[in-house]
């Protein structure tokens, strides 16, 4: 069984053919498509290392089938930045060292642009550290994580204003 | 080979708070790490796993697993390609014996007891579940009671000599006050973010892996030893490592699994390790029960530590827990004995992860030391500084440094430790939530290796550094360019460093916490070999203001050669390389310790963690309100990726004190909670305030960098200090780990 869905992935709009239904999403990226930024931790949906971006919410991608994607919007880390510029999250988690080893990083960051658009942490420590605790971080560098989360909230939200304005 | 007896302290990149030079890579998801990687005609291997932790494998559905489409091959013992090496050989020092498939016993739960190659990752693991194992079981010896204890003989790596100083008995017979305690900690796994993975290609008798690893070249050693083949075939790529932790620095049987059905097969083979796998074959921190026995004098001085572990090992190897040992070197006790004896129980071998022996040895001691106070009716801060040792204890040695006075100072200072009451149970906050204060001490250990490094001056100015470290989220590309680029006076945009795979010079190991220290040394010691040679040239050329200045040492600094104490006399670094016809400059340097130096000097990085918890006083739940943790680790090269390791390792604390613990099915052995949502590692949830301040330390004598490292201090003190914060609030000494809320309700 074969099946050919149309995805746009990081703003170019692609046609897949799957010749296999159990492929997720996660692998769909890692194996098939040569985009392995994004990461696998557990395959579980248990540590947030896969999280992407589907139609503008945060998933994890190792529970998605890709064959569920027909039409899908997805972004993933490869597509945050425009060019040479970072995306401020991305600055963010450079500037408060909000990453050691860097594996679950891309799962972190991607799950921060979610938490961010979602509009229901601001800049709150608190709120912040309890919606990123579905990624899991084993060299802990959530003290920088959430200082990143929190500079990136301020900071998009002063270039909104700017926008605005 | 230069002189590196001087002490270097002075340089302008060491000592900032540099961003990480992986940062963009690692932000952007470009930063490769060994599964992304996907060469041409690869296949997915995965293993099966065995369900029971002791007995035979008696059926595997072979037929089935190879009737699914995509499967191309299945390997189990009974047909197994030959393997050169001897799987219990151990070929290098951080070798353990490994399963490969050599027979269909099954020694633990998660051994692999099959291996499935297909074209896609999906009909591996499809071809994996149709294998339908079935097993000839025997009860499986899980705890540490299901077996008998036995006395360790000593032999190196996890293998702990009895350690005795002073008059043991005498000790216990002086005490005016003692007690006498039993703790347990529980079976922890690594569980690094990535998942053990390797990629493995072979061309005719060189073999290529894309494989984390804390000690590449090692690695290439151990790995061509299974496959009869020099080590200098085998090249390994590691530029990344998604967390290490003690687990990557070892070979596994997985990987030897994957290089030998890469060869089979004549194509490259990828096998990642899922997280269930984890939980296995990669090592992990054996489960401990420890006897303490402390006695003090009247006035509340030690006269005795004796402190007896017990370790769990596996039933074919040895790693057991050197826990006891962390009774040694801390506490000016009149006498100090560590023993330790092993436990031989159906798991896979035990081995290093994180602050080893330290970080469960800690728990109970300083817990020990909380109980000890009070029977003394002392302060617990009060009480560590009345057996403050100026010299190592036992052994009388100098330390190089020790700055823990300061650290306890300043750490009880930030934390407001002054003014705690002495009696548990005092405490609650506006929400009524049990509130208690506690503290411990940290010590870690300063162990260099040996590594080697070349420094590279070109003509136009720029520098290139080699060595194979590894960087595991320690901050190796980014600390050890600093130290790099200081050796030649250089700005740090003017360094590139190449690190990460095995054909550089032998970078040593990522562990210990030693890798700065000594892959340090070595960058140091190879650009102050280009710095003499620069001497060499400028003093000969009739054209350079050093002309015969002959035998006279040189620094370099501000893209200039100096003659060292004489700021009259230059010469830009740039022009002597061009009089010199525009030569490339090469150095080498090495970074190890000189013996004597051990043997005169006591070192160790210390620390005091003071916790705050809250416990709820009618759900038992325990939330870590505060950590302050105040370390001296000698120099500071990035103080930024330093707060962030101190604070990893506070937090890797924090889950050994209430959450990791693996946990057995009595019937089969298996452990029940294999993956991260039932086997809990803190979140960011669970971490509230969190402070680290690094206490100044000069160390003269510890390396000629005044290194000490700081990779693994952090767990050691912290968990003391939250089991002891719990017992203040509640009055409840729980003498085990992880402390839970069965534990406190009621």
């Amino acid at each position: 069984m074969s099946l050919s869905i149309t995805l746009t992935l990081n703003g170019a709009t692609r046609a897949v053919a799957l010749d296999d239904m159990r492929v997720t999403l996660l692998d769909l990226l890692r194996e098939r498509l040569a985009m392995p930024g994004t990461k696998k931790g557990c395959d579980r949906g248990q540590c947030g290392a896969c999280t992407v971006l589907v139609n503008g919410k945060r998933v994890n991608s190792c529970l998605t089938l890709a064959a569920t994607l027909d039409g899908a919007e997805i972004t993933t880390i490869e597509g945050l930045a425009k060019g040479e510029a970072l995306h401020p999250v991305q600055e963010a988690f450079i500037k408060a060292d909000g990453f050691q080893c860097g594996y679950c990083t891309p799962g972190q960051i991607m799950s921060a642009v979610g938490l961010i658009a979602e509009g229901r942490a601001g800049d709150d420590p608190e709120r912040i550290r309890e919606g990123m605790s579905g990624n899991i971080c084993r060299c802990a560098a959530y003290h920088g994580i959430t200082r990143a989360v929190q500079e990136a909230t301020r900071r998009m939200a002063e270039e909104q204003k700017g926008d605005a304005a | 080979m230069p002189d590196t007896t001087q002490p270097i302290r002075f340089g302008s990149n060491a000592g900032q708070p540099v961003s990480r030079r992986d940062g963009i890579a690692k932000v952007t998801g470009a930063a490769p790490f060994a599964a992304d990687n996907q060469p041409d005609n690869l296949l997915h291997a995965v293993y099966a796993p065995a369900a029971i932790a002791r007995g035979r494998v008696t059926h595997l559905d072979v037929a089935a697993a190879r009737a699914h489409p995509g499967v191309t091959h299945v390997f189990t013992p009974a047909n197994r390609p030959a393997l050169e090496g001897d799987p219990d050989d151990k070929p290098t020092m951080f070798s353990f014996r490994v399963e490969v498939l050599q027979d269909d016993t099954v020694r633990y739960a998660g051994q692999p007891i099959a291996l499935v190659l297909a074209e896609t990752l999906e009909a591996a693991h499809e071809g994996v579940r149709l294998l339908a194992p079935r097993y000839d079981m025997e009860p499986s010896r899980v705890t540490l009671d299901d077996a008998t204890p036995f006395d360790v003989e000593p032999g190196g790596f996890g293998r702990p000599a009895a350690t005795v100083h002073g008059d043991v008995e005498a000790g216990h017979a002086a005490a005016a006050r003692a007690i006498d305690v039993t703790y347990e900690t529980a079976a922890q796994y690594h569980n690094a973010m990535e998942t053990h993975a390797i990629v493995a290609q072979w061309d005719g008798d060189r073999l290529h892996l894309d494989v984390p690893t804390q000690a590449l070249n090692i690695s290439c050693a151990a790995y061509a030893a299974f496959f009869g083949i020099p080590a200098e075939n085998v090249t390994i790529s590691s530029p990344y490592l998604g967390g290490g932790f003690g687990s990557k620095a070892i070979p596994i049987g997985p990987n030897v699994l994957a290089i030998l059905a890469a060869r089979a097969m004549g194509r490259p083979v990828k096998l990642m390790l899922t997280r269930q796998q984890m939980f296995g074959p990669v090592g992990h921190r054996g489960a401990t029960r420890q006897r303490l026995r402390l006695g003090t004098d009247a006035a509340g001085a030690l006269t005795v530590i004796d402190h007896d572990g017990l370790s769990a090992t596996s039933t074919f190897d040895d790693f057991m827990e050197p826990a006891a040992n962390a009774s040694q070197g801390l506490y000016a006790a009149g006498a100090l004995r560590s023993t330790h004896r092993g436990v031989r129980l159906d798991i896979g071998t035990p081995g290093p992860m994180r602050a080893p022996g330290e970080a469960s040895g800690s728990a109970a001691l300083e817990c020990a030391l909380d109980e000890m106070a009070e029977a003394a009716g002392l302060d617990p801060l009060d009480f560590r500084l009345i057996n403050y040792a100026e010299t190592e204890p036992g052994t009388g040695k100098p330390y190089t440094s020790k700055a823990l006075r300061e650290c306890y100072a300043q750490g009880a200072e930030r934390f407001g430790w002054a003014g705690r009451p002495l009696a548990p149970g005092q405490m609650r906050d506006e929400q009524g939530m049990l509130t208690g204060w506690g503290m411990g001490t940290a010590l870690f250990p300063c162990p260099m290796f040996f590594a080697e490094a070349r420094a590279t001056l070109r003509p136009d100015g720029t520098a290139l550094f080699e060595t194979s470290a590894a960087d595991m989220g320690q901050g190796a590309w980014t600390s050890l360019a600093q130290i790099a680029a200081d050796s030649l006076g250089l700005p740090l945009e003017k360094v590139e460093f190449h690190a990460g795979h095995s054909s550089l010079p032998d970078g040593g190991v990522a562990g210990g916490s030693g890798h700065t220290a000594t892959a340090g040394t070595a960058l140091h010691t190879a650009g102050i070999d280009v710095v003499r040679q620069l001497g060499e040239i400028a003093s000969a050329d009739p054209d350079s203001p050093l002309h015969g200045a002959g035998n006279a040492r040189f620094v370099a600094h501000d893209g200039r050669l100096w003659i060292e104490g004489d700021d009259q006399r230059s010469d830009a670094i740039e022009e002597i390389v061009m009089r010199a016809g525009g030569v490339e400059i090469t150095g080498q340097g090495q970074g190890g310790r000189p013996q004597e130096v051990g043997e005169t000097y006591a070192m160790n990085a210390h620390g005091a963690v003071f916790a705050e918890v809250k416990v709820d006083p009618d759900l038992g739940q325990v939330r870590v309100s505060r950590l302050v943790g105040a370390f001296a680790a000698g120099r500071i090269i990035n103080p930024k990726l330093v707060e962030s390791q101190l604070m990893g390792g506070m937090i890797w604390g924090l889950g050994f004190a209430l959450h990791e613990k693996a946990s057995h099915d009595p019937a089969t052995g298996r452990i029940l909670n294999a993956d991260l949502a039932g086997y809990h590692v803190p979140v960011n949830a669970d971490v509230q305030g969190l402070e680290v301040i690094t206490v100044h330390e000069d160390d003269p004598h510890v390396n000629p960098l005044g290194i000490k490292g700081v990779g693994e201090i952090g767990i050691v003190g912290t968990v003391g200090a939250i089991g002891n914060a719990i017992w203040h609030a509640t009055g409840k000494r729980i003498r085990h780990f992880p402390i839970g809320i069965p534990d406190l309700l009621g």
